[in-house]
């Protein structure tokens, strides 16, 4: 964020590459479009493609907030309760073992083609590393700030909202930046399995008819949505966390 | 001020119980300054976390200021071998923290907490963040912050021991002139004897596995003071009774 040029230039120079190649190998626009034909798409369907962009950025949104709120409860049990620590996380475990893909028809069955099962899909993917960062920040106070707030006769709530939780968030940070990068690829699962609306879908649509630039357009929307959001929780974190950012720049 | 009467402390472990201490029978007067030595793992830590009321004893009884102790006490302050101040919070924020914890009037202790930063020779670093502070620095803050409530017993393991040589000599002459100034009761854990020395009315030798008191040795030398031949002296005889307990435990 504090220099804006390497990464400019890195994009610049694959784009000139990607565009070299479509040229000097006479690719056809149907395998590999160039990128004016990819600009070209986003003058036709600029509309229709925003549209679709705010489809895939609700269901995201959605999903990721429901895993941040079920995410950080869970942990906060896990890491008060021994017996919740016991019985919750191996299920924890086998539950993210499951490949979301193999989940994703099942969801359709049991929720259809609207908005629900891409939700519950962005929340499967996020839920996991949040409970698990939070988890393990929560329970990484140092001994002597236990002991302090012990010694100043802090409760357990004190003690939990003003040394333990605030001593975690840097770490609780790195769960959500995870599951923010997981959560605009459980939408597009979601929606390829069977959708009516939203840039997998879009993709989906432009690979039966072959309209690649198309599907490259949608992807290229989707690859934005993944760095905004990502830079934007960055820039959350930096102004929220300003003690953080020793350890974690 | 403090009186432990018959203490031990038994923890209870995967490979069998151990004893920590036992036996522990210490009085400090008001106003005292008794140093604990001994080598690591004889208990020390443990003896200080017992009269902070932090941990229960298994045997014997704790009393501070002539109530026994159940736990820990707003008039029982601690300070740690490392600052462990909260990182989020301001210089001046943390000094505060015992003022809001224990529940008193924020405004009323602001111009103590202030005074106390430009004792510590802190001016100007009020709103700052804890990282941006030398470890020396720290530590002072930590200081600040076990004085803020004018505690009666301040109970400090190992203070200064992850400080540099140089840094640690300039606060322990610091806390001897708070010792001067005010009139707290203080408990000083320390590895190091002229440390010990320098600060402590008497020094109370431990013994390891299980602790027990081995010795207590009254330094009387009039105070300020500062390291000469006599406190050498006392230092020498410290080590030697240090060394002594370690033949005796070898065999
Ligand atoms: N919470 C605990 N559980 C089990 N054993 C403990 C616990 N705390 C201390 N002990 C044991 O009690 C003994 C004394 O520990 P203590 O920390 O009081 O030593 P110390 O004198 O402070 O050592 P050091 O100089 O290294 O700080 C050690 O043998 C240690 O293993
Ligand atoms: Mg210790």
């Amino acid at each position: 964020m504090r220099n804006w040029a390497p990464p400019l230039a890195g994009t610049a120079l694959a784009v000139a590459a990607w565009w070299l190649a479509t040229v000097a190998f006479g690719i056809p626009p149907y395998i590999l479009p160039a990128p004016p034909d990819v600009l070209a798409v986003f003058g036709e369907h600029g509309g229709y493609l925003l549209d679709q962009t705010w489809v895939t950025l609700a269901e995201t949104l959605l999903g990721y907030a429901l895993a941040v709120a079920a995410g950080v409860l869970i942990a906060v049990l896990i890491a008060t309760f021994r017996t919740v620590e016991q019985s919750v996380y191996p299920l924890l475990i086998a539950v993210n073992a499951v490949p979301k893909v193999a989940v994703a028809p099942i969801l359709v069955v049991w929720m259809g083609f609207g908005q629900l099962p891409k939700v519950v899909m962005v929340f499967l993917v996020c839920f996991f590393p949040i409970v698990i960062s939070t988890a393990t920040g929560l329970r990484s106070t140092p001994a002597e700030l236990i002991e302090l707030s012990r010694s100043l006769r802090a409760g357990w709530a004190r003690s939990f909202l003003q040394v333990r939780f605030p001593h975690a968030l840097p770490q609780i940070f790195v769960g959500l930046k995870v599951a923010i990068s997981l959560a605009v690829i459980g939408a597009v699962i979601g929606e390829f399995v069977g959708a009516e609306a939203g840039l997998g879908y879009v993709i989906v649509q432009s690979g039966a008819a072959a309209d690649t630039a198309l599907a490259f357009a949608a992807m290229a929307l989707l690859g934005a949505m993944s760095i905004a959001l990502f830079y934007i929780l960055a820039a959350l974190e930096h102004l929220l966390l300003p003690w953080a950012r020793e350890t974690t720049a | 001020m403090i009186e432990v009467s018959g203490v031990s402390r038994v923890f209870p472990g995967r490979s069998g119980a151990v004893t920590a201490l036992q036996g522990i029978d210490l009085r400090v007067r008001e106003h005292e300054s008794v140093a604990v030595i001994g080598r690591s793992g004889c208990g020390k830590s443990t003896l200080l976390r017992l009269i902070a009321g932090l941990i229960p004893a298994t045997g014997g009884q704790v009393r501070v200021a002539g109530e026994p102790v159940t736990g820990p006490r707003p008039d029982v302050s601690l300070m740690f071998q490392r600052p462990a101040l909260l990182p989020w919070r301001t210089v001046l924020g943390n000094v505060l923290l015992p003022v809001e914890f224990l529940g008193r009037s924020k405004a009323a202790h602001l111009d103590r907490a202030r005074e106390l930063l430009n004792l510590a020779g802190l001016e100007g670093f009020e709103r700052r963040l804890p990282h941006e502070l030398s470890g020396g620095m720290q530590q002072r803050v930590a200081l600040c912050r076990s004085l803020i409530c004018e505690p009666k017993v301040m109970l400090m393991d190992e203070p200064f021991s992850a400080l540099d040589a140089l840094t640690r000599e300039e606060l322990s002459a610091e806390l001897q002139r708070i010792q001067l100034e005010n009139t707290t009761t203080t408990v000083l854990v320390t590895h190091s004897i002229e440390e010990a020395v320098l600060l402590a009315d008497r020094v109370v030798v431990l013994s390891a596995r299980p602790g027990r008191v081995r010795k207590i040795v009254e330094i009387d030398v009039p105070r300020p003071r500062s390291l000469g031949e006599r406190l050498a002296g006392y230092g020498a005889e410290l080590r030697s009774l240090l060394v002594e307990r370690t033949r005796g435990s070898a065999r």
